[in-house]
């Protein structure tokens, strides 16, 4: 267990290293990546400072070994506009996005297990078919129209929330809904058939013949066991949750590092975009790590040695 | 193993509801192409036709006139054209995101899947990687380096969604290729190409093509979310992103900009999705996604 746990951090690391290269990969899509880092209108003088701190003047394997070094020390770079270390900028509205993504994958929770259950439990009645045409246009709506929609229900109509910011609770409830939407759509298909398959296993076919309610055959006996590939899906919809903060934050004006990006792609501010681009991925790549260990603790057939 | 009568019925009823599903869908996705090909004809104006004398009408169902069925927008064009004219570029990018990425996927997949070894280590090593990125993600950073705009934009879509394709290629490759008409191909001396392309590729191919199906639907999705940033196809041109972008500011007054256009996504992806998972229990019952 420890050894493979000490094996996945190493590849998580690793990972991470890859992604910093496929940045610098990026930065060199166009001519010069030395005018990115600079604000436009900038002079020739300026050029030649930035090439040189870039190592431009050096041989490209030179370049990407100054820069991976640099990188994992956090120095991504000033911010062009805010002139301030693009990674602490980043880091300091990380939270804010962390919460959203939290607040997401709490509704899906919310929505995703009951209703899959519901669904699975009453396979084939207008229940599940409800049930699963929910589960159909969470997947199918635009992230931003579905947010639009709640602020013109809940924000303008209503009253009832804030349409924008940040601060209190209250500010979260439209965004982490919004956020949510598709992955717990996603999920409740998931649940469903998960729990459909665990049930007609033989242990559950015992578990019936001994006389247990219902109830207790779905939460005691089944649910234990869907739950493993409901797991792993929590993981892989991290990233989608993570993309779609993007989409929510704008919608919401919500002040976290997806926003932050945003409005650094139209300054072309590439150092905190870099920087947003690689905490996004040591984000990914940690949970997941977590998700792995999640396995272990719900299914104690799975050993690693 | 004899089956209770009740559960055939069920079966037939279950097969009904999935052609149910297959013909809403298909009739959704013709108007769709109709859109496309004809919405010069269909659109009663052209999409960046401006009447600034009646900008912000409401639509006709809310009160406005015939002349604007679905209102106007900020400057005065009609959200119904604009909608119909939209339907080209997110039919436009939805597939050519889809033929890059599945095209690369599928070769990537059925490489790895067949040579195995250290082929399949560095190509599953770098799905891992790509994976680490999220999507929308990676399209802002290479946005920031290169324009926005129709290529940059199915570029980043196509090449980021290859992922997919190559783990479900891969893992039907790693099904067959032990089989015996494989090794007999292989032993009346069939070349490694024609052997993955005569023999592997026939029973790759039905799986991944559930999986385009569905994918279209969500490139749609990704290109309505990077123009309504802002950072998709540029503005004036008409997108479904781009004009609910345009109602941003007008949410109070003149809701109709921002939601309709999300209806006509809705529907189209609710669409792919039908065709989709009709398809998939066609071809493919095995592929869960």
């Amino acid at each position: 267990m420890a050894r493979y746990l000490v094996g996945r951090l190493v590849y998580s690391v690793l990972v991470v290293l890859g992604v910093v290269v496929i940045v610098f990969a990026i930065m060199r899509l166009t001519g010069d990546p030395a005018a990115l880092l600079l604000p436009l209108g900038f002079t020739q003088d300026d050029l030649q400072r930035v090439r040189h701190e870039m190592d431009l003047d050096q041989p490209v394997p030179v370049q990407l070994a100054r820069y991976l070094r640099r990188a994992m020390g956090g120095n991504f770079g000033q911010s062009l506009r805010y002139h301030d270390s693009a990674i602490r900028l980043v880091l300091e509205r990380a939270p804010a996005t962390l919460w959203l993504t939290a607040g997401a994958m709490a509704v899906m929770g919310l929505v995703a297990v009951p209703l899959g259950v519901l669904a699975a439990s009453r396979r084939d009645s207008p229940l599940d078919a409800a049930a699963s045409a929910v589960a159909l246009t969470g997947q199918a709506m635009p992230t931003f129209w579905f947010g639009i929609i709640l602020i013109l229900i809940f924000g303008l109509r209503l009253g009832w929330l804030p349409t924008s910011g940040s601060g209190t609770i209250w500010h979260l409830v439209m965004p982490s809904i919004t956020l949510g939407a598709f992955s717990a759509g996603l999920t409740t298909r998931l649940v469903r058939s998960s729990l459909l398959e665990v049930l007609s296993q033989q242990y559950v076919r015992t578990a019936r013949s001994k006389g247990l309610a219902e109830r207790v055959v779905i939460v005691k006996h089944a649910l234990r066991n869907a739950a493993i590939p409901v797991v792993t899906i929590v993981g892989l919809q991290l990233g989608t949750l993570l993309g779609g903060a993007i989409v929510t934050e704008t919608v919401f004006g919500y002040p976290g590092m997806a926003r932050l990006a945003v409005e650094a792609v139209f300054y072309r501010d590439f150092p905190v975009v870099q920087a947003f681009v690689v905490i996004t991925a040591v984000v990914m790549v940690s949970i997941n790590l977590l998700v792995d260990v999640c396995y272990v603790i719900l299914d104690p057939r799975i050993t690693y040695t | 193993m004899r089956q209770p009568p009740r559960h055939r019925t069920r079966l037939r009823l279950r097969s009904f509801r999935r052609s149910w599903k297959a013909l809403t869908g298909s009739a959704i996705l013709l108007l769709i192409v109709l859109a496309v090909v004809f919405a010069p004809r269909l659109a009663p104006y052209g999409p960046l036709e401006q009447h600034i004398v009646d900008r912000l009408r409401p639509p006709v169902f809310a009160g406005g006139s015939s002349q604007y069925l679905l209102g106007t927008d900020p400057v005065g064009r009609d959200v119904l054209s604009r909608i119909i004219f939209g339907s080209r570029v997110s039919v436009a990018v939805g597939l050519s995101a889809v033929l890059i990425g599945g095209s690369l996927g599928l070769t990537l997949g059925m490489l790895s899947g067949y040579y195995g070894a250290a082929a399949d280590m560095i190509i599953m090593r770098i799905a891992d990687l790509q994976l680490a990125i999220p999507f929308l993600v990676l399209a802002i950073a290479v946005i920031t380096v290169l324009k926005p705009g129709l290529l940059s934009i199915v570029l980043v879509l196509g090449l980021s969604s290859w992922v997919t394709y190559a783990r479900v290629a891969r893992a039907q490759v790693l099904t067959v290729r032990k089989r015996d008409f494989v090794e007999a191909a292989r032993a009346l001396g069939g070349s490694e190409s024609r052997v993955l392309l005569r023999h592997l590729l026939p029973n790759v191919i039905a799986p991944v093509i559930v999986v385009a199906t569905l994918e279209i639907g969500r490139m749609i999705l990704a290109e309505a979310a990077l123009s309504y940033l802002g950072l998709g196809i540029q503005p004036p041109a008409p997108t479904w992103g781009g004009i609910t972008a345009d109602g941003r500011d007008y949410l109070g007054t003149a809701w109709w900009i921002s939601t309709l256009p999300g209806v006509a996504i809705l529907l189209t992806v609710v669409a792919i999705n039908f065709v989709g998972d009709w398809l998939r229990d066609v071809l493919d019952p095995t592929v869960t996604l």
